[in-house]
């Protein structure tokens, strides 16, 4: 009976469903199973708000939110209190009913996402055998919803800030999807929950993470800056881009409406982080042998945390990009690199397995990784500007 | 140029860039002086001594109605720029600071909503008797009502204006008791001018004599025999 405390909520849910007539049992278990989601993730979104805003100021050597409640904890409860309660303006403008549909489509097709995360398992709310298309067709959903709210809004912010989100996540959707397909090639499925499972094994302690291959590496590495950029996220937050265009594409919204764009955003986020654990950090398989005897939940929680702490670390770090470094970064490195680790990846999978094998993959890497980058950096080159009256 | 640096790593920038803000994240829990932010209402930061907000009343001794300095000339009433000030002359009078009779004010308010601190109440003031206060939290429920401060709230001993201002206070103190024992030997020549006087005029009438006496030393243009305080 060590797989009690791993599988808990299945058998949670079995027990639970014993009690519904088998006529409705159907829509009991879809709703039992969606339920937990749809409560747990944005209590997470709650926590994360807090942790950014916590590390965000430590950071930058400030105490962070600290007056509501002991060391600032309710601060997501005044802040989802003070949303509900202010004034839900809607610009006189405005196409009504595409500006109401804009969030609450965004934060559907954020939830869509979650249906094929295996949180756990057994604990994938539907194991479909396309599963990872699914995630990125749904994924691809936000950018309606993103146009939707700038067009809507009829504000020249709001329409400059969905232009940039629509050019910058159509941009860097390719690069999303192309470093994934290293994972789908070798784990021969496009099954999240099979994908799961061929990482879950182990030699010797070691588990077998597509993150400790050199081609899966820098597929995370690449899937990563894409994920950053496919969620708005700092460095990449042109869309939104608070000193330029003041909000970008929802700047029109206020109170719940706008709470639920930021909620959407932040789910999205975790969506992309657990695509990314999913396919590259083995799900919710421990990382070591030993430490299986820890539920299969907890690992994925804990390693959604460590990615939500890098996106907050990152987003403390860098500034933002302009428009053509993003754009070129995109097309000019991230594309061309998720390009050759598809080729290096079948040669993986024809090399005989060892040390040499990873050895050339890694050399393989590392050689256009230099190329492509001196070329970047060749293109940047900054130049002395002349003013030809100001001096 | 020093920017480029030929054909490193992409990316070295930044691990660097994330090196030095988790350095700032983990130094931030051992070192409190990396946080310099002033919690504010618990922790407040040292005030300068020159440090000014709006003016008070200053009153000598325990009562603040009989050691109140004021006495109600209305200078500052009239130079205050945005007029904020507000006076009403008694009836009658009360010894000031240096111990003559003078009027007194009945009311005296400051609109601190409209005070803009600029402290030339306290310049013209002939009698030290308005000082700049050093408080500058004054959180209210009503906007008007509450930031008008009359007489009671305004007057504020001597010993707190020492406590706020020390060096200020001290010449001030020092300014009034030159002025007191100025007035006290004054008061004396004249009392034995008034004496020497007497005997000669004893064949005028003795009460308007003692009368006009009276007049001449309590009662003086109070802004030629007080002095400039600076």
């Amino acid at each position: 009976m060590t797989q009690t405390p791993d599988q808990v909520f299945v058998i949670l849910k079995h027990w639970l469903l014993g009690y519904v007539p088998t006529s409705v049992h159907a829509i009991a278990s879809a709703v039992l199973s969606i339920l937990p989601l749809m409560v747990v993730f944005p209590l997470l979104f709650a926590i994360t708000t807090l942790l950014e805003r916590k590390g965000l100021g430590r950071i930058q050597n400030r105490l962070g939110p600290n007056r509501t409640g002991p060391m600032g904890l309710w601060q997501p409860l005044a802040d989802g209190i003070k949303s509900l309660t202010k004034e839900d303006i809607v610009p006189f403008t405005a196409d009504h009913i595409v500006h109401f549909l804009a969030p609450v489509l965004l934060v559907v097709a954020a939830f869509l996402a979650y249906a094929v995360l295996p949180v756990g398992r057994n604990m994938a709310l539907v194991n479909l055998n396309a599963g990872v298309l699914f995630f990125f067709a749904v994924g691809s959903v936000v950018e309606l919803a993103v146009f939707m709210a700038g067009w809507s809004s009829r504000s020249k912010y709001s329409m400059l800030g969905a232009m940039r989100a629509i050019a910058q996540m159509i941009s860097y959707e390719v690069p999303l999807v192309l470093a994934s397909v290293v994972v789908i090639m070798q784990a021969g499925s496009l099954s999240t929950v099979d994908i799961v499972e061929r990482q879950a094994t182990y030699t010797g302690i070691f588990p077998h993470w597509y993150v400790f291959t050199p081609w899966g590496f820098l597929g995370f590495i690449l899937f990563m800056i894409a994920a950053t950029a496919e969620s708005n996220r700092s460095p990449f937050d042109l869309p939104e881009g608070e000193s330029e265009i003041i909000a970008g594409y929802y700047i029109e919204y206020s109170g719940f409406k706008f709470a639920l764009f930021f909620l959407g955003e932040y789910l999205g986020m975790f969506a992309t982080s657990g695509i990314a654990i999913t396919l590259f950090l083995g799900g919710w398989s421990a990382p070591l042998s030993v430490l299986t005897f820890i539920p299969s939940w907890a690992w994925f929680f804990l390693k959604l945390l460590t990615l939500i702490c890098m996106f907050i670390w990152v987003r403390g770090t860098l500034p933002r990009l302009r428009m053509d470094q993003l754009m070129n970064f995109a097309w000019e490195f991230i594309l061309p690199m998720a390009l050759f680790n598809m080729v290096i990846a079948g040669l993986w999978r024809f090399m005989n397995p060892g040390a040499v094998r990873w050895f050339v993959c890694a050399f393989l890497i590392l050689v256009p990784m230099f190329v492509l980058s001196a070329l970047l950096k060749r293109k940047k080159k900054l130049q002395l500007r002349t003013y030809s009256f100001a001096e | 140029m020093s920017r480029d640096r030929g054909s490193r790593l992409l990316g070295e920038g930044i691990i660097k860039g994330l090196a030095e803000t988790a350095r700032n994240f983990f130094g931030s829990y051992i070192s409190k002086q990396r946080l310099t932010t002033v919690q504010y209402p618990e922790e407040r930061i040292p005030q300068d001594e020159s440090f000014r907000n709006f003016p008070f009343l200053v009153y000598d001794g325990s009562d603040p109605e009989a050691g109140l300095r004021c006495v109600s000339c209305q200078i500052c009433e009239k130079e205050c720029p945005p007029k904020c000030i507000f006076i009403e002359k008694s009836k009658d009078k009360k010894p000031d600071a240096v111990g003559k009779p003078q009027f007194y004010p009945t009311v005296f308010d400051i609109d601190v909503s409209v005070c803009m601190s600029c402290q030339i109440c306290v310049e013209v003031c002939p009698f030290e008797a308005i000082k700049m206060d050093v408080k500058y939290d004054y959180p209210t429920e009503s906007r008007f009502a509450a930031l008008l401060f009359d007489k009671h709230q305004l007057a504020k001993s001597n010993d707190y204006y020492h406590q706020i201002h020390p060096t200020e206070a001290s010449a001030v103190d020092a300014a009034l008791a030159a002025e007191r024992e100025a007035a006290a030997t004054k008061a004396a020549a004249a009392a034995a001018k008034a004496a020497a006087a007497k005997p000669a005029a004893t064949a005028g009438a003795p009460g308007t004599a003692t009368a006009s006496a009276a007049t001449s030393t309590v009662t003086p243009p109070s802004d030629t025999t007080a002095g400039e305080p600076r």
